[in-house]
């Protein structure tokens, strides 16, 4: 539009620059111009190349690379900027320079190539500076050619201009970081000779760390002392580049790192406030690896907390916290509560985080960071730090049993003005869970019941759970519970109604069994388990109502879920840990015709390596288990790329009496493409000592040479076989984890006769950490309320584990009576099916009794059954 | 560790913006794709004046970012780059940014000392100080200068003194008497239009 007065004679140099002015300025707002409008202008504006105006022509080459991407036919441009890169006039080349290498492509950088060796060789700093930047820009786009201009840059990198010295050292590096030798050959080079540029050393410090990373050299190399004698340079950037690379190199000593800790130390009482952030923030790294170097410097970080600028402040608290010892967290918990009002929510998250932390170092202190937190919780802030905070209480809470009742009135105390529903939920699902067991639970009842007057829908639903746990609970509450509920039957959210009227019939029949089944340990189903089975439901019409207790396996074929019969003749899903992949694993066997019988998959073990990482032919087994059979599932990885292997399968020979049914070969199997063969086993039914089972696995293929490149394979092929490593089958692929939040009531629900009580010695293990981890990844049963965290200087210990194989529930705490002596381990089953899987009820657990012995030599069992 | 060995590349500067006391943009240019459009890049702004303009701090992290910045009467500088670039060399960027600007605006305000007494467009000349008004009369220079200090991310030259002396705005080496005849050619056309306009 205005661009139309560069057309006029003589050119007015100043109102075409206001005019060029106007159009970057409107390129910079974000002002979108048309490619036909751009290209219009830009047309015009190549006129402007008359004027001698030099300003004018700067505004041109700076147009012009503003305008390179939206208009077209920018070409034509070139030739007139080609005379100015070579002409007299030292202040046009540089930007000319600059403007014509951001337009040309690749074909047309051969036609100025010539100049451009001409012009990085150039005696004018400016104009060497902008041609080596420029070819740094087109090394992406044209390698090849930049290439060629190795030796000019070269020379350019000893010139006296600092600038030059940087962009050249630059523009070389990165010519050649594919070849590792010559980045060795020039580091040296530069390191004897010596640099002028601080920007050049910075460059330069670089390049030898990523060199010292990659050859995993020791740290006595010369290029560890280069960057260690940069320690000593004049320019502050230059040191504390220095002292940065050595921070972030892996597997750095103590020793190593002190003379770059006590420049970050000098750094911190810099006036600068970059410098002394930059120093805070590498101190805070090393802090995280090694906190005892930083030790030293604690002073200096404590001056800092009260620096101006928050983000320095912030640093040095958790960079202190880190280090400090527990004498000194008392100190740091009120200087931080000073500020913490003043700095931004992220970094009152850092803080939260670093608190938590330091509860876990010194779990004595938790009154102090639990006053602290409360403290904050009192203070405004968005939903993110409340959130963190809240987790931060909670993990208290789990970790130390002491601070459980403190923790628990702080929740209460913030859940009475929280207006994150989600946070309110979650600490009033924790009240639920821990309330009832505190010495007064009562106290509890009053901040629930205000929930359920005051709160929106979603809170008093979640209240009204809460307060029924309570009553299955304490018996001497549960009048008055019931009387809540009552009141709350009356409420104007049908959910909070139905759920009320649902918890006051239970808690009315005063059963434990109903209490256990229905308050604590609530459904935990797969959800897109359920949803399968609903939707498998709803497309098959049939009379009966969908009862999840009557449901035979036969009609949902396809759903992952038994439907199985409770003792108190209730209905109750089986739970599910792991369900998306699982689900992801029963989706793949239901599409293979030959599983189609197998009835529903129970459970599916991770995966095994069957060979080592890195040989020809990579082999990983997933165990799927399912009620009378087993699945074993191959994922196969041809890494030859000069073979294709076809009709690969897994020949297995069990040493017990497992039966092979059924191979499913890979039909073929492509360099680096993974297949799956499949192996069924069946599970003998007789005999009750074979639920574990060790496998020799044989890889048995067809090969065909083929050639690397195309892949063509060759027409005729041979058979080969290929040992894998044995496969174990053990207890744990038998047994599905199974989270009971409540153990006590799963365990008096499953009832007494079903106990059991056999003593074994653990004679290799030494402590009861390590007997408790064994034993759990033994049984693959899923340790409850956390009982697998052994306290200290105790020498037994209670386990609870909850488990369930195919043909039973089981559910065994072991408590662990003598230190590395003897293991009690009560076992109670349910049964819940009648008749005939009576005799598998007692394979499984008969087995079970044998496998401990044979892992747990010498036996020393006393059978108390 | 989190952060893994840098790449060792010239390309340190991420965006180089000025806002503002309103934290609206005045001049804003990015060098790579971390925020690829306007709408991102608004937003990015937003963020940063409302975390910056409140203290008198002049470095932060933001968005995984490292923010170096000064602020000067009604005018906010900000050079960005990675959060694990060296702080320092940002901070080389960013002075040499204020430093060259506000010499070539006291220059200016020398040359329009001298010969400019009848032209109502350069009043603002008397005015030493790096501000909104006289940067906006002077967006060529600031153009100019921030495409001698970086090129698509790399750092061209940190010395403000060498930056001005290439930016060269007028009247460096070329002749009084030809500037003066513009000028006044100018200043005359100037009047024209203005006569014309009432």
């Amino acid at each position: 539009q205005e661009a139309r007065i560069f057309n006029e004679t003589p050119i007015n140099p100043r109102r075409c620059l206001h005019i060029l002015t106007k159009i970057i300025y409107l390129l910079n707002q974000g002002e979108h111009f048309g490619t036909t409008e751009a290209t219009e202008a830009f047309f015009a504006m190549t006129r402007l190349f008359q004027s001698n105006d030099q300003t004018l022509r700067r505004m041109c080459y700076l147009t012009i690379k503003e305008m390179a991407n939206i208009s077209e036919d920018v070409i034509i441009v070139t030739s007139s900027l080609t005379k100015d890169m070579t002409g007299k006039e030292d202040v046009y080349r540089g930007p000319a320079i600059r403007a014509l290498c951001r337009i040309t492509d690749t074909t047309m950088l051969q036609a100025i190539e010539r100049y451009m060796k001409q012009a990085i060789v150039d005696k004018v700093p400016s104009v060497s500076s902008s041609a080596l930047v420029s070819s740094l820009h087109m090394v992406k786009g044209s390698y090849d050619v930049v290439k060629r201009w190795v030796n000019e840059a070269q020379e350019a990198a000893s010139s006296d201009n600092i600038m030059v010295q940087y962009h050249a050292l630059g523009l070389l590096y990165h010519l050649r970081k594919n070849d590792r030798l010559a980045v060795t050959k020039m580091l040296n080079k530069f390191t004897k000779s010596g640099l002028k540029s601080p920007f050049a050393y910075c460059m330069l410090i670089r390049i030898a760390s990523k060199l010292l990373d990659e050859t995993e050299g020791g740290h006595d190399s010369p290029l560890f002392d280069f960057i260690e004698s940069c320690l000593r340079n004049k320019n502050e950037m230059v040191v504390y580049e220095a002292a940065s690379a050595i921070v972030h190199m892996p597997n750095c000593t103590a020793r190593e790192l002190a003379p770059a800790v006590s420049v970050l130390q000098l750094f911190c009482s810099s006036p600068k406030a970059a410098l002394r952030y930059a120093a805070v923030r590498t101190l805070n790294k090393v802090a995280m690896k090694h906190p005892s170097a930083v030790t030293a410097c604690n002073l200096d970080l404590e001056n800092l907390i009260t620096d101006s600028n928050r983000s320095i402040a912030t640093l040095a608290i958790t960079t202190l916290l880190k280090t400090g010892s527990e004498s000194s967290v008392d100190r740091l918990m009120k200087q931080i509560s000073s500020f913490v009002s003043e700095i931004s929510d992220e970094f009152k998250v850092v803080v939260v985080q670093a608190i938590s932390a330091l509860c876990q170092k010194y779990p004595r202190k938790h009154s102090v960071m639990m006053n602290f937190l409360s403290n904050m919780l009192r203070d405004d802030g968005g939903f993110d730090y409340k959130r963190a905070i809240v987790d931060c209480i909670i993990s208290i809470i789990e970790e130390n049993p002491e601070s459980k009742e403190t923790g628990l009135a702080h929740l209460c105390e913030f859940i009475e003005d929280c207006e994150h529903t989600v946070l309110a939920t979650k600490i009033l699902h924790l009240l639920g869970k821990e309330g009832p067991r505190t010495p007064q639970p009562s106290k509890y009842i009053r901040f629930i019941f205000n929930r359920v007057v005051l709160e929106s829908e979603a809170v008093r639903a979640a209240a009204v759970s809460a307060l029924a746990k309570f009553g299955a609970q304490n018996d001497d509450l549960l009048p008055s519970v019931l009387v809540l509920m009552q009141r709350c039957m009356m409420d104007s959210d049908d959910e909070v109604r139905d759920r009320a009227t649902f918890y006051m019939n239970v808690l009315q029949q005063k059963q434990k069994a109903l209490n256990a089944a229905y308050i604590f340990n609530g459904l935990s189903v797969s959800v897109p388990g359920l949803e399968k089975s609903l939707h498998q439901y709803t497309l098959e019409p049939s009379e009966k109502p969908f009862d999840m207790k009557s449901v035979p396996l036969a009609t949902a074929p396809i759903t992952e879920q038994k439907t199985e019969m409770a003792p108190v003749a209730t209905s109750k899903l089986p739970e599910k840990l792991a369900p998306s992949r699982q689900d992801i694993y029963q989706e793949q066997l239901a599409a293979i015709p030959e599983f189609q019988g197998l009835g529903p998959l129970f459970k599916s073990s991770d995966q095994v390596q069957l060979t080592e990482a890195e040989t020809e032919y990579v082999v990983r087994c997933v165990k799927h288990t399912f009620v009378r059979h087993m699945v074993f599932q191959f994922d196969c990885t041809n890494t030859l790329n000069d073979q294709l292997l076809q009709k690969v399968m897994v020949q297995m020979e069990p040493s017990e009496s497992y039966e092979v049914i059924q191979y499913v070969p890979a039909t073929s199997l492509p360099y680096s493409q993974p297949g799956s063969c499949y192996t069924l086993v069946r599970l003998p039914d007789d005999d009750p000592t074979a639920v574990s089972c060790t496998f020799s696995c044989t890889m048995k293929y067809l090969v065909r040479d083929c050639d690397p490149n195309t892949g063509e394979p060759d027409d005729d092929g041979y058979d080969d076989e290929y040992v894998l490593e044995d496969l174990e089958v053990t207890v744990a692929d038998h047994i599905q984890k199974v989270l009971k939040p409540n153990f006590g009531a799963a365990w008096e629900e499953v009832g007494d006769e079903f106990e059991k009580e056999e003593t074994f010695a653990l004679s290799s293990v030494r402590t009861l950490d390590e007997a408790v981890g064994n034993i759990v990844s033994f049984l693959g049963m899923q340790p409850c309320e956390r009982s697998d965290k052994v306290p200290e200087n105790k020498n037994s210990h209670v386990l609870f584990l909850a488990g369930e194989s195919p043909v039973r529930r089981l559910n065994s705490p072991v408590p662990l009576v003598a230190k590395r002596a003897s293991v009690t381990l009560s076992v109670r089953k349910k049964e819940k099916r009648t008749g005939g899987v009576q005799s598998r009820l007692e394979r499984a657990q008969s087995s079970k009794t044998t496998l401990m012995l044979r892992s747990m030599a010498p036996p020393a069992v006393d059978a108390l059954d | 560790m989190d952060s893994p060995i840098l790449e060792p590349s010239l390309y340190t500067v991420k965006a180089v913006l000025i806002l503002d006391n309103d934290g609206d943009r005045l001049y804003a240019k990015y060098y790579d794709d971390t925020y690829p459009t306007v709408k991102e890049q608004k937003a990015f702004e937003k963020n940063i004046f409302n975390k910056t303009h409140r203290t008198d701090s002049e470095i932060a992290l933001l968005e995984g970012l490292t923010v170096v910045y000064k602020s000067n009467i009604d005018l906010f500088f900000y050079v960005i780059g990675s959060s694990h670039e060296n702080e320092l060399m940002l901070m080389a960027v960013l002075n040499c940014l204020f430093d060259s600007l506000s010499q070539m605006l006291r220059y200016l305000n020398s040359l329009g000392g001298t010969h400019n007494n009848n032209s109502q467009t350069t009043f603002s000349f008397y005015r030493k100080n790096v501000e909104r008004r006289a940067l906006l009369e002077n967006m060529e220079g600031l153009f100019l200068a921030v495409d001698e200090i970086v090129d698509g991310g790399v750092i061209l030259e940190s010395d403000p003194q060498q930056v001005v002396h290439r930016v060269a705005l007028r009247g460096d080496d070329v002749p009084l008497t030809e500037q003066t005849v513009t000028q006044v050619l100018q200043s005359a056309k100037e009047q024209i239009k203005w006569s014309l306009l009432r």
